[in-house]
């Protein structure tokens, strides 16, 4: 299999509906086996070229083409199997049951016979160290084993050209190193072509040799790891990169002292399912204009610990005590918790209710009984407060990662509850948001909020957190 | 979606032949409706059961649907089914006669002889086979067969996607409304939920050569061999004895006649 070339003379694609092009006007060459990191803000054309390079742009219905995109001199779509691509979210990307029979797809879909099928496979698993039984369920897989799956599947193609579009960005500290070995054993191994976009550039500065940044849909800067990021570090770590050596400032906290006991737990044990308890004998405890991290390994527990506290699943035994209020949060009516917990989850799709961004944010007052007049204040205040104005009548389900971010927070906080649980608030986004989510939690603090997070992200820890606790994967689950 | 795995022999017959072998019993019995055909089947199964790949507990765990659904519609038919015979109880629209407690019997064993051996039979089948099966044997088109099979992974996502729903409800106050209410709207968004889940799936999917041009071979082969051409054969016998026995004794009674 020998290492694919890529060619675009003034290649350009408009989104069927979208007036702007995604791309214009592109030229560019990448050398067999070149290794090359793309990087621009979100919006910059990014995922358009490399869903080009895909052959995955399709027809006239999906979009408008200009110019020429070539893989070894052909069109992608022709060259369907000399290109593989790996995408950002582990769940979505696995196909069968059964692992072997996954990383199997591809070859089958391409006519590869069946003997070599399964050469190929066993040579794919062992290449991005999946030591599994080939009939091991893919539904009890790791995030990061779930990613290193999908490329077994694509290696198994034997494709020249390797494609990863934010391979690593929905996956834990460990899952990242996992990812990021697997694809530079892989590379290894094949000689192939490797174009990789990612908001972490640390993650990939030793396996790729070449950068090139996008913005608005044209060439910004192409030339070696050192020298464009050197030149370009800045801007681009102003338009939400992260670059070494450009790392965003921690906020200012006003506060020095916290306030009142806002939450505590006593003799707390959680499960997901009564029938079996994670943990037994949590104590912990929030406090007015502080942040409690809740950190720890996948598995751990610390989504039903936050879950738990926040009055959405039932303790196994012991109890939540939000302090001023009686009852145990569980037993609270909807319509009172939302008034003194807010909870943000991890997926922002998972909590909106309505088609416009202004309705989900009226959602919390009007349940409250607020006035119209008092709604509508209280709804601009916080559009402009998170950056929401200009967005007001699109649909939530359509808006940027960040975007999604910033208003699930701003729908928590439209009914004003004391205290917040934040779970996972800086996953998967870019530097420029993450420093908007860092600088508003500050201020949330600083007016008195109580908040814990639960959170993997080290830098916001170091940014944010006033104490820690740390929780191991139970003994139990991991026998 | 975990793979259906175990060790006895029912779990390596080849899921078509577990479908055939279920559809022939099935045929045969609709077409009559006496109460000697369904209790000939039923036997028979019965007899089989033992070699079906289920413990006692999971029997009854997997079937306790048909043993519950059997006497409910053989009660309505006892009731309200056709009046013939002497009658024995006449209230409104309720006659329970001679022929109507035939009727019953007929049912009840019917829908038992139906029902068990297809639960039994499609409990112990993995739908990667199913999928190998119905593609390869069957010649169903491999782009509907797979993408079924690739959409039922997300099926078993549903649960914990509908409870992650439920409380992000709870979370945004709205779920002190109506359980009627709740329902529709939290529906709405696992709908939502499941077709962007549905949509990444298919990018996965083509991204991995799915739909290309060109022939597609298969990494597992599914054919039939002598074990499947056996219970093929079991459902052939079912089904005969079951229909000889009921015309030779004179029950036999084909339907719409």
């Amino acid at each position: 299999m020998a290492a694919a070339a890529v060619r675009a003379r003034g290649w350009g694609w408009r989104h069927a509906g979208r007036s702007p092009w995604a791309v214009s006007g592109l030229d560019l060459d990448v050398e067999p086996g070149e290794r090359l990191l793309l990087l621009g803000a979100s919006g910059s054309g990014k995922s358009t070229l490399l869903h080009g390079l895909a052959g995955l742009l399709g027809g006239a219905d999906e979009g408008e083409g200009s110019g020429e995109l070539l893989v070894d001199g052909t069109r992608p779509n022709a060259a369907r199997g000399r290109v593989g691509l790996v995408l950002q979210d582990p769940d979505s990307q696995v196909i069968l049951a059964r692992i072997g029979d996954d990383v199997a797809f591809g070859c089958e879909n391409l006519g590869v016979p069946r003997d070599e099928i399964w050469r190929r496979v066993g040579e794919s698993l062992q290449a991005v160290g999946l030591d599994l039984p080939l009939d091991h369920p893919t539904s009890e897989l790791s995030g990061g084993q779930k990613q290193r799956l999908a490329l077994a599947g694509v290696l198994a193609m034997r494709p020249g050209l390797i494609l990863l579009d934010e391979p690593t960005a929905n996956l834990d500290p460990d899952g990242v190193v996992e990812v990021r070995d697997a694809v530079r054993r892989v590379l290894e191994l094949t000689g192939a072509t490797l174009v990789v976009i990612e908001h972490r550039v640390s993650v990939w500065t030793d396996v790729v040799e070449r950068v090139v940044v996008l913005d608005d849909g044209a060439l910004r800067a192409d030339g070696p790891v050192r020298v464009v990021l050197t030149r370009e570090g800045a801007p681009l770590a102003a338009s939400g990169v992260w670059v070494p050596g450009f790392e965003p400032a921690p906020p200012v906290r006003a506060r020095q002292l916290g306030g009142g006991r806002a939450l505590h737990t006593i003799d707390l044990a959680i499960a997901r399912l009564p029938s079996t308890v994670l943990h037994a004998d949590i104590a912990v405890e929030l406090t007015e204009g502080r942040l409690l991290a809740v950190t720890g390994p996948n598995g751990a527990g610390k989504s039903t610990l936050g879950l738990t506290v926040a009055g959405l699943l039932a303790p196994a035994s012991g109890s939540v005590v939000a302090d001023g209020h009686p009852g145990q949060p569980i037993h609270w009516k909807s319509r009172e918790l939302v008034t003194r917990i807010g909870t943000v989850f991890q997926d922002p799709e998972h909590q909106f209710l309505t088609g416009r961004v202004s309705d989900e944010l009226a959602v919390g007052p009007l349940l409250l009984g607020m006035s119209p007049v008092a709604v509508a204040t209280r709804i601009d205040e916080l559009a402009t407060r998170l950056r929401l104005d200009h967005l007001m009548s699109a649909n939530p389900f359509t808006l940027s990662g960040g975007e999604k971010r910033r208003l699930s927070v701003a729908t928590v906080l439209a009914t004003r509850p004391p205290i917040l649980l934040l779970d996972e608030p800086t996953f998967g986004q870019d530097s420029r948001t993450w420093c908007e989510l860092v600088a508003l939690i500050a201020d949330l603090l600083d007016d008195g909020i109580a908040a814990m997070a639960i959170t993997h992200d080290a830098q916001f820890v170091a940014a944010l957190a006033d104490s820690e606790y740390g929780m191991l994967v139970p003994e139990a689950v991991t026998a | 979606m975990t793979p259906v795995v175990g060790r006895q022999a029912v779990y390596r017959i080849n899921p078509v032949a577990k479908v055939a072998a279920s559809a022939i019993i099935s045929v045969a019995l609709v077409l009559t409706i006496d109460w000697v055909s369904a209790s000939v089947a039923l036997t028979i199964e019965l007899l089989l059961m033992p070699w079906a790949g289920l413990s006692a507990a999971r029997f009854f765990r997997r079937t306790w649907p048909v043993w519950v659904a059997a006497p409910l519609s053989a009660f309505t038919i006892l009731l309200y089914g056709r009046p013939s015979g002497a009658v024995h109880f006449h209230w409104l629209f309720v006659e329970i006669t001679d022929g109507s407690i035939e009727l019953a019997i007929a049912t009840l064993l019917r829908i038992l002889a139906i029902g068990l051996p297809a639960i039994v039979l499609f409990v112990t089948i993995d739908p990667t086979d199913l999928a190998d099966g119905l593609a390869q044997i069957v010649k169903l088109p491999a782009r509907f067969v797979l993408g079924a099979l690739a959409g039922l992974r997300l099926v078993s996502l549903f649960l914990e996607d509908w409870r992650s729903l439920e409380r992000a409800r709870r979370a945004r106050g709205m779920g002190d409304s109506g359980r009627i209410r709740r329902f529709a709207s939290q529906a709405f968004g696992l709908l939502v939920l499941s077709i962007r889940r549905g949509s990444k799936l298919a990018t996965a999917m083509e991204a991995r050569g799915f739909g290309a041009p060109g022939p597609r071979t298969w990494a597992r082969a599914s054919r039939l061999r002598w074990p499947d051409a056996a219970l093929v054969a079991l459902g052939i016998l079912v089904a005969g004895a079951a229909v000889t026995v009921s015309v030779v004794t004179g029950h036999w009674n084909f339907i719409g006649a």
